[in-house]
């Protein structure tokens, strides 16, 4: 039976996972997250990037876990990995120092600037839900020299402005992240379930691409804020049915975030 | 000299009410059994400090410890929410949390400058964003060689660290590997450490491979040999993480009912840590005892 009867095509996970692959390459240093990041960054490992190299912020470098952990603080991030180092070695002499060239967030709302909240939904002092807050994603926001955000789109998580910004994009107040000092280049893409929106040279989030049977317009009313559309919107790559074969039976087959 | 003691001495030796502690670890080495401890003894109004507050620090909130947590994740890591802590910090609570609020590198930073015995710690973060608007303890410093602006964060010394490791000897050498956290840094800012250990060996064991300690015994305390004391999060080489008793927490913890059963059950209901671990099921802990990967060792000879 030919392959591609056995297999369903890909499914919103799936489609994010593949998408975020192809921004890696072969020998970037990455920050890896737990979730999708980390099945984004086993698949690319497995097909064109087999020498990426795999930072964990609790303290795995180099790490080449045999299972899809399970937390950021997985013991399989230890076994086989070149180096484990402290905490305080991660964030000063790995990220601090810029060695970090990919570093992937997500969070429970993002604005047109690229700026990501995960403290509160609400007021700070008085907030409606409390999020687990900032973690090293703030830090990563501001030293990586690009920054993937890997999201769901709908109006509730695309919005007009951050109740809190966590971890800072483009913009903050008005202000660019050149003028405030940030040594990193901020977000260079947005990773959804409908498309991927890249960032204009003013710093503002565009719709460059949309998956297959998703239109522009559709994209458009899942974003909380007016987005813009650019020029040409590209059809977004999916995963064909061996990389579905690979992601379901090989990278994530307990489908934990799948 | 012998430092070696049960967990209820450590404890009721070090931890008075209005302490602040930290009980380090990142999702590894996360001493449960000396959180219980706490508990147990009915200490109030402590100041709980830890990059990633989990399961045993939100047990501490519910059981009505804490006063204040300072912190920079806090969640049910890999699975959901801290109940208690969301409870007691979103808008509806009656009885409000104090949180001091930093990222991981923020609140790391303080416990470096402790350690490290310096006022404040510089660190090129804060730039933008909101944590630093709401948190006053995060402030500026002009660089004298540079002109640069750079954030800083205040020392921290917290009145008790509790480090757990695989092995230490009775003076409190205590020897890690895998993911370290900030096992180092919270026990040299501290000013008193208690050192928790799967296996209590010889001082020949430490000094046969001394690259391997963290935390040497002149710093330290107190001495408990407290085998499982992380149950149930992981020790590297010794067992697993329990995921299925995370993935369970989330039900568990989301109700005040079912939560102060299980604290009345698996806290209050024993007497220590091997009480706790008599109530786990049976088979459990075989099935989360780790499979052997030895290395090969070093040589140290001259």
């Amino acid at each position: 039976m030919a392959i591609e009867t056995l297999v369903s095509g890909p499914t919103a996970s799936e489609r994010m996972a593949y998408r975020a692959a192809q921004e890696l390459r072969d020998g970037d240093v990455v920050f890896v997250g737990i979730g999708l990041p980390n099945l984004a960054c086993n698949l690319a490992r497995e097909t064109h990037a087999p020498g990426l190299f795999m930072i964990y912020e609790s303290g795995a470098v180099g790490a080449m876990p045999e299972r899809l952990p399970v937390s950021i603080g997985d013991p399989s991030l230890v076994t086989n990995s070149l180096s484990v180092v402290g905490q305080a070695d991660i964030f000063q002499c790995l990220l601090q120092r810029g060695l970090i060239e990919v570093g992937f967030l997500g969070g429970a709302q993002v604005d047109r600037w690229g700026n990501i909240n995960t403290t509160v939904i609400g007021d700070y002092a008085n907030p409606k839900v409390r999020l687990p807050g900032s973690g090293g994603a703030c830090e990563i926001a501001v030293h990586a020299r690009r920054l993937l955000i890997v999201m769901r789109m709908s109006r509730r998580t695309f919005v007009e402005s951050c109740d809190f910004i966590t971890s800072p994009g483009h913009r903050v107040n008005g202000k660019r992240r050149e003028e405030l000092g940030m040594p990193g280049g901020g977000p260079t893409r947005i990773i959804t379930d409908l498309g991927v929106l890249d960032f204009d040279a003013t710093g503002e989030a565009v719709l460059a691409e949309v998956y297959p049977g998703v239109t522009p317009e559709q994209v458009k009313q899942a974003c909380g804020w007016p987005l813009r559309v650019a020029e040409t919107v590209r059809k977004a790559e999916e995963p064909d049915a061996s990389v579905l074969c690979l992601l379901r039976e090989k990278l994530d087959p307990k489908r934990l975030y799948l | 000299m012998n430092k070696l003691c049960s967990m209820k001495e450590a404890i009721a030796a070090s931890v008075k009410h209005g302490s602040s502690l930290v009980i380090d670890g990142f999702t590894h080495l996360i001493c449960f059994a000396a959180g219980h401890e706490i508990i147990r003894q009915g200490l109030r109004d402590l100041t709980a400090i830890r990059l990633t507050p989990d399961l045993v620090y939100d047990q501490l909130i519910e059981a009505g410890a804490v006063r204040k947590l300072v912190f920079s994740w806090a969640g049910n890591p890999g699975v959901g929410s801290l109940h208690a802590l969301r409870r007691r910090s979103e808008a509806s609570s009656p009885e409000r949390l104090e949180l001091e609020e930093y990222s991981h590198f923020g609140l790391l930073s303080r416990l470096l400058a402790g350690s490290a015995g310096l006022p404040f710690w510089p660190l090129s973060n804060y730039q933008g964003g909101d944590i630093a608007r709401v948190n006053p303890s995060i402030k500026t410093v002009r660089c004298p060689y540079t002109g640069q602006e750079l954030a800083t964060v205040p020392a921290l010394h917290p009145d008790v660290a509790i480090v757990h490791c695989q092995r230490a000897d009775k003076e409190g050498n205590a020897q890690a590997w895998g993911l370290l956290g900030s096992q180092k840094e919270a026990a040299f800012a501290a000013r008193k450490v208690i050192v928790v250990a799967e296996e209590i060996v010889s001082t020949e064991v430490i000094r046969a491979d001394p690259n391997r300690t963290l935390v040497p015994g002149i710093i330290v305390s107190h001495v408990v040999h407290e085998p499982w004391g992380c149950h149930p999060s992981f020790v590297q080489g010794f067992h697993d993480r329990d995921n299925d008793f995370y993935v369970k927490w989330e039900d568990i913890s989301r109700q005040p009912e079912t939560y102060r059963a299980w604290l009345e059950e698996f806290v209050h209901g024993v007497k220590d840590r091997q009480g706790y671990l008599k109530r786990l099921e049976s088979g459990l802990l075989d099935k989360l005892r780790a499979k052997a990967r030895v290395c090969e060792g070093v040589d140290y000879g001259y």
